[in-house]
């Protein structure tokens, strides 16, 4: 098929403001938006500027604004976003600094999420016998979705309370604490609640779903939010 | 201007093997892990089957069966006392990834929970048996989120988005490496005591890869320039069961499930090569059974691919499932989540419904940067080293592999050798000094890089890239013979004599992937030498390395590794010239070689 990809371009070495450009590009209905992306910048472009490296959705690092929604450029088939002529959009994500087209700083996203201390926590003497701890498999399941994670911040980028404030810690360091709070082998559950009990925690999540309908792993992240405030406004975690 | 930098280890890589080390290097000395990609972008977090370690949570099992396992699955070309460690450690190198936290599948007594894996088995051959410890189909990520997470708890200290383009390495002692802050386009050196290369795989040099874009080998090909041998190139793995024609893994757990693979005539032809282990087989019999398939005229409508046949119906009419089970569509959903769900959205099949198309995929190097079994690199085929300088992972070759790696061995070789290369490196600190830098230990790989930026010539990397990864793909992968070989081995110099002339667009500083694609298309043009040189002097079929025209393995001549030289060390650009190559024998403990069988 023939498509036009409509590309948000910009060069912090020559443009004031970023520009739209546009690029024909005829590919197989089943290729994913990332091999179009990769003939342009190999065949028209070789400026065009983008992170990438797995290619099957899961190294997270290809995230950005395809027809105005968060993706995964290497998980989306042409044939879903576009008909033959037809135009897509592509743009880098909301919210964070743009370095050059569709790359962003993603420190303050990392940042986030080493604030919720995302690791397991326990001093706790080890098993004698030199094996592991040991884990029922229902305990296990219950962080289960967390542990989907990519770290590909279409979560954060998605939610309008970090458009308006970036310190809001944001729906991708919840879930990383969740991971952990539900975790029977954790022992700094309060200390992590405690961070996400703050201002700019997760309070500031006003449940609009934006985030859940971004991830490209389908973790449901609104409910594990509401997990975490529920466990904060009753002081248990079950 | 150049920036400096001073760290007692500097780590190279922060994939699986690259974080255990630093973590274990850390504990004493100054470390740095610098990375191309952020830590969580490496490929370690693809990995998806799972870690073998014979832990017998399941069944009965033990080490020296995977030690067996480990040296008949590389065709008798491991190092067995490296193979005896692999095997013994695994099991504490898995126990410490969960007291880690790694959040392991578990059984109903709580233990880790393991499954069959493709040549993993009971008793020196006997049967399949459950030794692959799994987190779903996504072992890699939770090991890789892991050890990156238990990395910020200990405060490593990152450089995250730096290019390493070359080793500073002069009178056979590594003092540091150069690199490119990708986000600046300022260059870095950074002088170490010991510098650990832990970058990852290089499939990238074919067409049909499971690789990402970004296995490119750069510090390895830099280290080859530099002089440093590279071992066992010519073996690489085709892994069976890629996605058609994109390549993407479908992982070998499909099959530990239950998984069979299915031909044009709708027969189960494994059980035709390999009686006893059947579609369990190792991965280069499995990939050579699929080729011959095809050849014969077999392959689906008579095609160039055959079927992955996951639907419950299957497996339970073939009771392939462990111990013969009968499993359900909605357990196979919850142990192979995210492969079934690659399947439906890259191929757009319903795999409970409907077989799934796949064709053999370039997937692992078991050749790299030769190393002990501490992780320091061999600087010849004899006894010397070169000094401050260790390698682990896929880009190093210990070597535990051997002609063919068995699934789930390399990740327990990640956290083996990287723990192992890791604390090795910070004794080594401890009694070593900086050695002195030679003055502009950049200037090499500036010049390199400024002539790629500046070139006016009218090649065009991207096209040069799919020459290659073409010529490789059809006549270095799965069967070979001198005429395929030495038509790619000619194709591949044409192309680096080409690439002088390539010409990139972005002349710019900041974020230039265009200037940094072509330096590691450089890299993989090299690599490729390499491994077809190497593939075409070894006159036998071992393991991965299967020669039409010399179909036996040859133990008499060949029970050796290969170290490949380039034939004028170049600096920082391409190794133009010959290859140089010479061997070095095989270290045979427990296992005398005997026939392959499964
Ligand atoms: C799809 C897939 C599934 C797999 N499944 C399994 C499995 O189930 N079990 C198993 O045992 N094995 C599996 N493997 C193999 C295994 O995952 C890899 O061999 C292993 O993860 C490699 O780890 P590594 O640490 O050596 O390198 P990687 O994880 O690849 O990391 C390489 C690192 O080097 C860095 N780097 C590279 N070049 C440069 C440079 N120029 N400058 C700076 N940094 C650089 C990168 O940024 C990255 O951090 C699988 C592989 C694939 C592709
Ligand atoms: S490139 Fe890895 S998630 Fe898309």
């Amino acid at each position: 098929m023939k498509v036009t990809l409509k590309i948000k371009r910009f060069n912090p070495e020559a443009d004031q403001k970023p520009h739209w450009e546009s690029y024909p590009v005829e590919v197989e209905p089943t290729e994913r938006l990332l091999d179009a992306l990769h003939q342009v910048k190999w065949f028209q472009d070789g400026t065009l500027a983008l992170r990438r490296s797995c290619a099957h959705g899961i190294c997270g690092s290809d995230t950005m604004r395809i027809n105005g929604g968060n993706r995964l450029a290497c998980k989306v088939l042409m044939q879903d976003i576009v008909k033959d002529g037809g135009t897509v959009t592509v743009e880098p994500m909301l919210g964070l600094k743009v370095i050059k087209d569709l790359i962003v700083d993603l420190e303050p996203f990392f940042a986030h999420y080493r604030s919720v201390m995302p690791y397991v926590v326990n001093d706790e003497a080890l098993p004698e016998d030199g094996r592991e701890r040991l884990q029922s498999p229902e305990a296990r399941e219950r962080f289960d979705q967390g542990t989907k994670c990519i770290l590909c911040a279409a979560c954060t980028t998605a939610c309008p309370s970090f458009w308006s404030n970036s310190t809001y810690v944001g729906p991708a360091a919840i879930v990383q604490a969740h991971r952990f709070i539900f975790d029977d082998r954790d022992r700094a559950t309060d200390e992590r609640l405690a961070v996400l009990n703050e201002q700019f925690g997760v309070w500031r999540c006003r449940t609009v779903f934006n985030c859940t309908e971004a991830c490209p792993r389908d973790i449901p992240v609104t409910q594990l939010i509401g997990e975490v405030k529920r466990a904060l406004a009753t002081g248990r975690v079950e | 201007m150049t920036q400096h930098h001073q760290f007692e280890a500097v780590i190279v890589g922060a994939g699986g093997a690259g974080l255990m080390a630093a973590l274990h290097a850390a504990r004493s000395a100054k470390v740095a892990v610098i990375s191309k990609l952020y830590p969580t972008r490496s490929h370690t977090g693809t990995a998806q089957g799972g870690i073998a370690a014979a832990l017998a949570n399941m069944e009965e099992d033990h080490w020296e069966w995977h030690m067996y396992d480990t040296v008949k699955g590389g065709d008798y070309l491991v190092d067995q006392d490296a193979a005896e460690i692999l095997a013994r450690e695994a099991i504490e190198a898995v126990i410490e990834l969960e007291h880690m936290g790694l959040p392991f599948d578990r059984t109903p007594d709580g233990r880790i929970e393991q499954r069959r894996f493709g040549g993993h088995t009971a008793e020196h051959g006997k049967r399949p048996v459950m030794r692959a410890c799994k987190s779903a189909d996504r072992t890699g990520h939770m090991i890789l989120q892991t050890l990156f997470q238990n990395c910020v708890k200990q405060q490593v200290t990152f450089f995250d988005e730096y290019f390493v383009a070359d080793l500073i390495l002069e009178d056979n002692v590594c003092r540091g490496v150069v690199a490119m802050d990708i986000a600046s386009g300022e260059m870095h050196v950074f002088h170490a005591k010991a510098v650990m290369l832990a970058t990852g795989g290089f499939g990238r040099m074919f067409k049909v890869t499971s690789n990402a874009h970004s296995l490119t080998g750069d510090p390895v090909a830099a280290a080859y320039r530099r002089g440093v041998p590279l071992e066992d190139m010519e073996f690489f793995q085709f892994h069976p069961t890629g996605i058609y024609r994109m390549g993407i893994l479908l992982s070998e757990a499909a099959r530990g499930e239950g998984g069979v693979f299915i031909n044009g005539q709708g027969e189960r032809f494994m059980e035709r090569y390999a009686p006893t282990m059947k579609d369990l087989a190792s991965r280069d019999v499995c990939s050579r059974c699929i080729y011959l398939e095809v050849k014969a005229g077999r392959g689906i409508g008579g095609k160039d691919y055959v079927y992955l046949d996951i639907r419950p119906e299957t497996i339970n009419r073939y009771k392939s499932a462990p111990g013969g089970r009968t499993v359900t569509a909605h357990e196979l959903e919850t142990k192979l989540p995210d492969i079934i769900e690659m399947m439906r959205i890259y191929q757009g099949v319903e795999p409970m419904r409907e077989p799934v198309p796949i064709q053999p995929t370039a997937h692992y190097a078991m050749g790299g940067i030769p190393t002990d079994s501490s992780g320091r690199v061999r600087a010849n085929e004899g006894p010397g080293f070169v000094t401050g300088l260790f390698a682990a992972g896929e880009s190093a070759c210990v070597s535990v592999h051997g002609a063919n790696r068995l699934g789930t061995n390399s990740l327990v070789d990640l956290v083996v050798f990287g723990r192992r290369g890791g604390r090795a490196m910070a004794r080594f600190c401890q009694q070593a000094a900086f050695a002195p830098l030679p003055a502009d230990p950049q200037a090499a790989v500036v010049a390199e890089l400024e002539r790629i930026r500046a070139n006016t010539g009218q090649e065009k990397a991207g096209a040069l890239r799919a020459e290659m990864q073409a010529i490789m793909m059809d006549n270095v992968s799965v069967f070979r013979d001198a005429g395929l070989i030495s038509a790619a081995q000619a194709k591949v110099r044409e192309l680096k004599e080409r690439f002088a002339h390539v010409q990139i667009d972005d002349k710019g500083r900041r974020f230039n992937t265009d200037l940094l694609e072509a330096f590691e298309l450089g890299c993989l043009l090299d690599l490729a030498d390499v491994t077809a040189s190497s593939a075409l002097a070894r006159t036998e079929s071992r393991g991965a390395h299967s020669r039409e025209d010399y179909p036996q393995r040859d133990d008499a001549n060949w029970l050796k590794h290969t170290f490949a030289f380039a034939g004028q060390p170049s600096g920082a650009g391409l190794a133009m010239g010959e290859v140089r190559l010479a061997y070095r024998p095989v270290v045979v403990t427990k296992f005398e070689p005997k026939e392959r069988v499964y």
